[in-house]
């Protein structure tokens, strides 16, 4: 389920990818990537904490993760 | 000119690998002509970078590798490691220490300022934002990144000292909407004792030519603007001063504290009221809102010109 | 946070400091037994945290062990300033030959600690000072080298005692200055130093306040007064809504959304940071407004933190809108404290539009801020509307209903 402002989208792909899950956990700062075994899960309740680093990003192939601000219908992504 | 520092002035960041401490170091690099941060200190991380910038386990690496005296630090360390942190950078020849840290109890403060007098050291703070030249250099968070700093912050001819960091930022983005920039802004810090009071800044914006008038923000607590008021009267200051005086809620509540640790209220003096009487009587103007400071800055400057 | 009189004796006890054979008790049979052991004269003292006991009646003489019981189960449950009394201390009445003044303060200008004396014990020691200067002995100490008798002995000296007194009095002014500063007291008073007929000296009543913020570093002397870290020993005990603000803030180490504290009124205030709430406040009551509550946002807190605050305060009995305000933000971000507030809103299942009277929270990331606010329609302002303007519109959609 989506936050109240942000919610995340990943690629399939990207979400099984062992070593960026990995990664994802690591750089964001508000947690709300979580490496379970390998797979990438959204932590859902910390979505509306987002501070739009777009660290997440950056750390992603292009086109892999997206940051959806819900009240403006725009995003980060690359 | 300014007072307390210039884009000449060499600082480093102690306790520079903390999260607030990292956007400090960006938003110091980032604003005006680019704080010169010489280093770093983190004990333990020798060898990282923040920023670009070195960090060092010791301030005594940190002056080694600058090749030369460091003038300032920005203290952002936990309050168990402050005071060891701050007599490090005294003992290692840095003038000018800007604490940022919360929560120090005043025993470490007055340590720290005792042995910064015998050194000939100045402390700002602790539990400040710091210093800002508009335009020119910052050395602390005050104000925040430097897109934002630069909106509330412009050169002119105001001394801005206030007890809050927000309300520094405040009062000043007031003065510039109005047209009046400022030479020099201080947030001196909410504690009870701390190492410069207004009435210890007051010289230093004497002597400054570009500063014409000062705009203070006070709260209850303290003597600190009784002493504010004995330099003045002693003092035939040039300087016009206007104050702000938030909290007067607080002289129905003794011996509560809000907002700030220092403004506990422990005597007479201590009251909003008190300190209000005692302003007016050496002359200092008490505005009853921020957004009539500017007004009464332009007409006690075009009074004195 | 300030020593109840038995503890403040112990403190003082633990310096060196001589005390009475004094007992404390929470029942009128603790009282008897502390009098029966003390075989004699006692005085039953109500411990509470405020002044004027004696007057009050929280004082009181007693000559037998009967009488002692009788006063102690009185004091117990008498109420002084509405506050209840710990227990009361039982003391051995003690013959005065004379009461002097022993204290420690801060002097936040100088800064450094200075010591007080005065040969007029007994009384307030402002009044002491206002009306017989002469009697009040001061000095300033290092707090980073050794003390040495002789500062203490040349303070009271200047008060023009001498002989026995001086030599006696010397030890116990000096070791009050160090126990001052090795437990971070704000305040280390002993009022009064009583001289007994034997020319001993006594310490019959102490008040002490220790720093809060150093009380991490004292955590074995607190444990050994059965101080509990969750006494907070402010000036008024905490609200259950005050309380609940604590709780908020400690939901995570990020920033912080609480210090709230509690008022009669019907406005709620979701302000920040320190001197900008102390800044709203007076400006919401300069325009006739009634606060529901006090509170402070500051240092960058999470969306969970704001809103868990603006909820506590939306359900406050009584409120009804509440008004989202800051001096200019530079660390706290305006977008994370516009979403805690929306959130808080649509939780409880109001519209945000409706509930927040008024947005004036500028700085760091406002346009993104704005943005949401624009999104959910709340009024909002940039910073050409001052701190106390936007105080006034809040007043004039939440009028006092007082």
């Amino acid at each position: 389920m989506a936050g109240t402002f942000i919610d995340v989208e990943l690629t399939d792909e990207a979400r099984d990818d062992a070593q960026l899950a990995q990664e994802l956990e690591d750089t964001c700062p508000v947690d709300i990537f979580a490496n379970r075994e390998g797979r990438t899960e959204i932590v859902e309740e910390n979505l509306d904490e987002c501070v739009l680093c777009e660290m997440c990003v950056v750390a992603a192939p292009p086109g892999a993760v997206r940051v959806l601000k819900l009240y403006d219908d725009t995003s980060l992504e690359r | 000119m300014s007072i307390l520092l210039d884009e000449n002035t060499p600082f480093i960041v102690q306790g520079i690998t903390g999260r607030e401490a990292v956007s400090l170091t960006r938003e110091c690099l980032d604003y005006g002509a680019g704080a010169q941060v010489v280093g770093g200190v983190t004990p333990g991380r020798l060898g990282r970078q923040v920023h670009g910038v070195p960090v060092f386990d010791t301030v005594e690496q940190a002056v080694e590798h600058h090749g030369g005296p460091i003038q300032g630090s920005v203290v952002t360390v936990p309050p168990a490691f402050t005071k060891d942190a701050v007599l490090e950078a005294i003992e290692h020849g840095v003038e000018l220490i800007v604490i940022v840290t919360e929560r120090i109890p005043r025993r470490d403060t007055a340590q720290m300022v005792e042995r910064a007098n015998e050194k000939g050291a100045r402390i700002i703070g602790p539990n400040c934002l710091g210093v800002i030249v508009p335009d020119v250099i910052k050395m602390g968070g005050i104000g925040g990144p430097a897109q934002d700093a630069s909106k509330a912050y412009t050169p002119g001819p105001v001394g801005v000292i206030s007890r809050s960091g927000g309300m520094t930022t405040e009062m000043s983005s007031t003065l510039t909407a109005a047209g009046l920039g400022q030479s020099t802004a201080v947030s001196i810090g909410g504690d009870a004792i701390i190492g410069s009071s207004y009435a210890e800044l007051m010289p230093l914006f004497e002597a400054d030519d570009q500063t014409e008038a000062i705009v203070i923000y006070t709260e209850p607590g303290g003597r600190m603007e009784a002493e504010l008021a004995e330099w003045v009267r002693e003092n035939d200051s040039r300087l016009p001063i206007v104050a702000f005086m938030a909290g007067r809620f607080m002289d129905e509540m003794p011996g509560m504290s809000f907002g700030h640790a220092g403004t506990i209220v422990e005597g007479k003096e201590d009251t909003a009221a008190e300190k209000i009487a005692r302003l007016g009587e050496a002359g200092i103007q008490v505005a009853e809102e921020i957004s009539e400071i500017p007004d009464l800055v332009k007409q006690k400057m075009g009074a004195t010109a | 946070m300030r020593f109840f009189e038995y503890e403040a004796r112990e403190i003082v006890k633990q310096a060196g400091i001589p005390v009475t054979d004094f007992g404390f008790a929470t029942s009128a049979d603790q009282a008897r037994e502390i009098a029966e052991r003390i075989d004699g004269a006692t005085v039953i003292k109500s411990q509470v945290l405020t002044g004027g006991r004696m007057k009050a009646g929280g004082v009181q003489f007693a000559e037998t062990v009967d009488e002692a019981a009788e006063h102690a189960e009185a004091i117990l449950k008498l109420e002084i300033n509405d506050h209840v009394p710990r227990g009361v201390l039982v003391d051995p009445r003690a013959e005065l030959e004379h009461e002097y003044y022993a204290g420690v303060v801060w002097d936040g200008i100088r800064k450094q600690p200075v010591m007080l004396f005065s040969d007029m014990g007994g009384i307030d020691i402002e009044e002491v000072a206002e009306k017989h200067p002469d009697h009040v002995g001061r000095a300033h100490f290092s707090t980073l080298r050794p003390l040495s008798d002789f500062q203490a002995k040349e303070v009271i000296a200047a008060t023009g005692v001498t002989g026995r007194p001086l030599t006696r009095i010397t030890p116990i002014l000096t070791r009050l200055a160090e126990l001052f500063l090795e437990r971070d007291m704000t305040l280390a008073e002993i009022n009064p130093l009583g001289e007994l007929a034997d020319g001993s000296f006594v310490a019959l009543d102490a008040h002490m306040d220790m720093e809060t913020e150093a009380r991490p570093r004292h955590k074995k002397l607190l444990e050994d007064l059965g101080v509990g870290s969750e006494e907070t020993r402010q000036a008024r005990e905490s609200t259950e809504f005050e309380l609940a603000g604590e709780e908020v803030d400690a939901m995570d180490h990020r920033g912080v959304a609480g210090n709230v504290t509690e008022f009669d009124g019907n406005l709620g205030l979701v302000i920040g940071a320190g001197g900008g709430s102390l800044t709203l406040f007076d400006a919401v009551r300069a325009h006739g407004g009634d606060p529901a509550n006090y509170c402070e946002i500051g240092g960058n807190p999470s969306v969970r933190k704001a809103a868990g605050l603006a909820k506590l305060v939306l359900e406050k009995p009584g409120v009804d809108k509440i008004a989202v305000m800051m001096s200019i933000v530079s660390n706290t971000r305006v977008d994370i404290v516009a979403r805690g507030v929306v959130k808080a809103c649509l939780e409880l299942g109001y519209d945000p539009a409706e509930k927040i009277a008024i947005f004036r929270v500028p700085g760091a990331w406002e346009e993104e801020g704005f943005k949401i606010l624009d999104h959910y329609g709340v009024e909002y302002t940039d910073r050409s509307v001052s701190m106390h303007e936007a105080a006034r519109r809040a007043v004039e959609k939440i009028p006092s209903s007082a």
